[in-house]
């Protein structure tokens, strides 16, 4: 796949008078995960929808690798897995002869199909009941064959609309980290979510969407960065514990360093004062304070205050 | 999964191919489904009860020649047997896949709508021939046990013109399924129009406005009985009745050619109509 892409131009969707998605724009390109935020009715669904011919746009273009869903709808989703609300499948099929029809209409090679449908089915951990009717499944089994079938084709954009609903604790894990897992050189991946700790934690890059419109798409960090008024949250992992002098006396006086606090024995959370050249030299300053880092990573909060400070700000 | 670096090689079949790939799958799934017993526990049933009741009642109806055998066993049943298989199988056939959601497990792979709405269409289809087929089998059984391997020609030909009528009654059904996101009302539309709707007002335009109702399915529907019958029905008959006869009552029978036109344009405006309001309708 030369040039990954999925682009909404001037994209618009009208029911009536009310306009679910206004003149969308947004170009996406190359391998990357990007979370679509955005509160309830602001269009995700309506979006991802138009890119999966599930709905037509009003106007405008949704087109996937620069091809346009709606008029050349084959060649557009021929390298495509999708995942939209929860689908359900023929109740009287078996897992594997579902997975087996998505196989053969996407047209994955014969001599790999049966291979293909076990790795998918034991990807989301449902090999006991690959051979069991759809009907009999709960909803989570159902939604958990849905991405296994979305992953079947091995696609190089993948899109995804809210893929942990429906699914208990354990299952939205493993299902993160299944995505976490598709992230690779040659893949595409756009995930809608109300779970801003999920997309902060899987994700590149956001889009935020509300009343329809674009509000921003940059990366996570650029997001968090630009919009939590320069403070940077990190959370800084330890190896062993730490006592709350140090923390008070050397990490909290570092430079760029606003405040610093234990989150439990083995985690600080760290207020940076700037954006990401900051957060790398505080980075180093920590590790030559030789107190154990093991893992420094952005507070989901942080995704939070910027989502809460754009949607609110639109309203 | 080990495609992490690895291209996908996959090359979406023809839409030919995939329309022969939804209707296997959908076939699968109507011949495991619970209407499809219940549709053939009905015809064998009703099989069955008609094979001991001819047997022990003898009637003359039936049993006085070969022809008014199966006149009476198979013409007088077998319209309802296809409505019956084309509400079973094409009522809910497109309906369900909005209400029911399966549509969102379909539509966003690489397929045409038309592909998905032919390879259900072929589905019901085939489901309901075999239906038929049932109903055939036991109707030559019994036809061999009263008059050996002498049965009429015109029966080959009802069962043809049977065959051809099943294919406007799914279309039909099909049109309806489209219509509505609903599987029940579509099922109920589809079921008060053929089983009542249709005979009312075949009847009140035939003997009040004595118009002939050419418009009507179940009126082109009626050659697939009146085949059997030697020689054919009149076009047109009036009865008279009350003091002088006074009063008139008009039937009408297509001929089969005008049978065969009308099937015909039913399954051709009826498919392509639903066609077209299948590519058009969106899940929202």
């Amino acid at each position: 796949m030369a040039n990954l892409s999925l682009e909404a131009i001037n994209l618009t969707k009208n029911y009536g008078s009310f306009c679910a998605l206004c003149n969308l724009n947004l170009k996406i390109e190359g391998s990357r995960c990007v979370g679509f935020l955005g509160p309830n009715g602001a269009g995700k669904t309506t979006t991802l929808k138009i890119f999966t011919d599930l709905i037509r746009p009003s106007s405008g273009q949704a087109l996937i690798n620069g091809v346009n869903v709606y008029t050349h709808k084959k060649e557009a989703l021929a390298s495509v897995g999708a995942l939209i609300e929860t689908p359900e499948i023929y109740p009287a099929l078996t897992s594997r002869e579902a997975l087996m029809m998505q196989a053969e209409i996407r047209g994955v090679p014969r001599a790999e199909r049966n291979k293909r449908i076990e790795e998918a089915v034991a990807e989301v951990r449902m090999e006991e009941w690959i051979d069991k009717r759809v009907g009999k499944l709960s909803k989570g089994m159902k939604q958990r064959i849905c991405i296994a079938s979305a992953l079947l084709s091995q696609p190089a954009v993948l899109l995804l609309d809210e893929p942990t609903n429906g699914l208990d604790p354990r299952g939205m894990a493993e299902v993160r980290d299944i995505v976490k897992s598709l992230k690779t050189k040659k893949r595409l991946i756009f995930m809608s979510s109300h779970i801003l700790s999920e997309v902060s934690e899987v994700c590149d890059e956001v889009a935020m969407i509300d009343h329809g419109k674009l509000v921003v798409y940059d990366t996570i960090s650029n997001v968090e960065a630009k919009f939590s008024e320069g403070q940077n949250i990190v959370e800084v992992g330890l190896q062993h514990p730490i006592d709350d002098r140090f923390v008070n006396e050397d990490v909290a006086t570092l430079p760029n360093v606003l405040a610093a606090e234990k989150k439990d024995d083995k985690t600080l959370k760290i207020r940076l004062n700037g954006g990401l050249d900051v957060r790398e030299r505080v980075l180093s300053d920590l590790v030559r304070l030789k107190i154990g880092v093991i893992s420094y990573k952005p507070a989901s909060a942080e995704l939070e205050d910027a989502y809460l400070k754009l949607i609110k700000d639109t309203v | 999964m080990n495609d992490k670096e690895t291209e996908s090689v996959n090359t979406v079949p023809a839409s030919l191919k995939q329309v022969g790939i939804t209707m296997k799958y959908t076939l699968l799934d109507y011949f495991r489904s619970r209407r499809f017993f219940i549709l053939l526990t009905i015809n064998l049933l009703v099989g069955a009860l008609s094979t001991i009741l001819v047997g022990y009642y003898r009637p003359e109806s039936y049993l006085s020649s070969p022809l008014s055998f199966y006149s009476s066993w198979w013409g007088n049943s077998v319209t309802f047997t296809i409505i019956l298989s084309a509400i079973f199988f094409g009522g809910d056939a497109i309906s369900g896949e909005f209400q029911n959601k399966t549509g969102y497990f379909g539509i966003p792979n690489p397929i045409k709508r038309s592909s998905i709405y032919i390879g259900k269409w072929l589905a019901a289809f085939l489901a309901a021939t075999a239906i038929l087929a049932v109903f055939i089998a036991i109707t030559i059984s019994n036809g061999i046990y009263y008059f050996g391997l002498n049965a009429p020609i015109e029966f080959g030909e009802s069962v043809l013109l049977a065959w051809f009528y099943l294919v406007a009654v799914i279309g039909f059904t099909f049109f309806f399924s489209s219509l509505f996101k609903s599987n029940s009302m579509s099922i109920i539309v589809t079921t008060i129009l053929f089983l009542f709707v249709f005979s009312l007002i075949q009847t009140l335009v035939s003997t009040l406005v004595k118009i002939e109702p050419w418009f009507i399915l179940t009126y082109g529907g009626q050659i697939v009985g009146n085949v059997l019958t030697v020689p054919y029905p009149p076009h047109e008959s009036v009865i008279r009745f009350g003091p002088n006869g006074a009063g008139t009552l008009t039937t009408y029978n297509a001929t089969i050619p005008e049978g065969l036109l009308i099937i015909a344009l039913y399954f051709l405006i009826t498919t392509i109509l639903g066609l077209i309001l299948f590519q058009r309708k969106e899940f929202t």
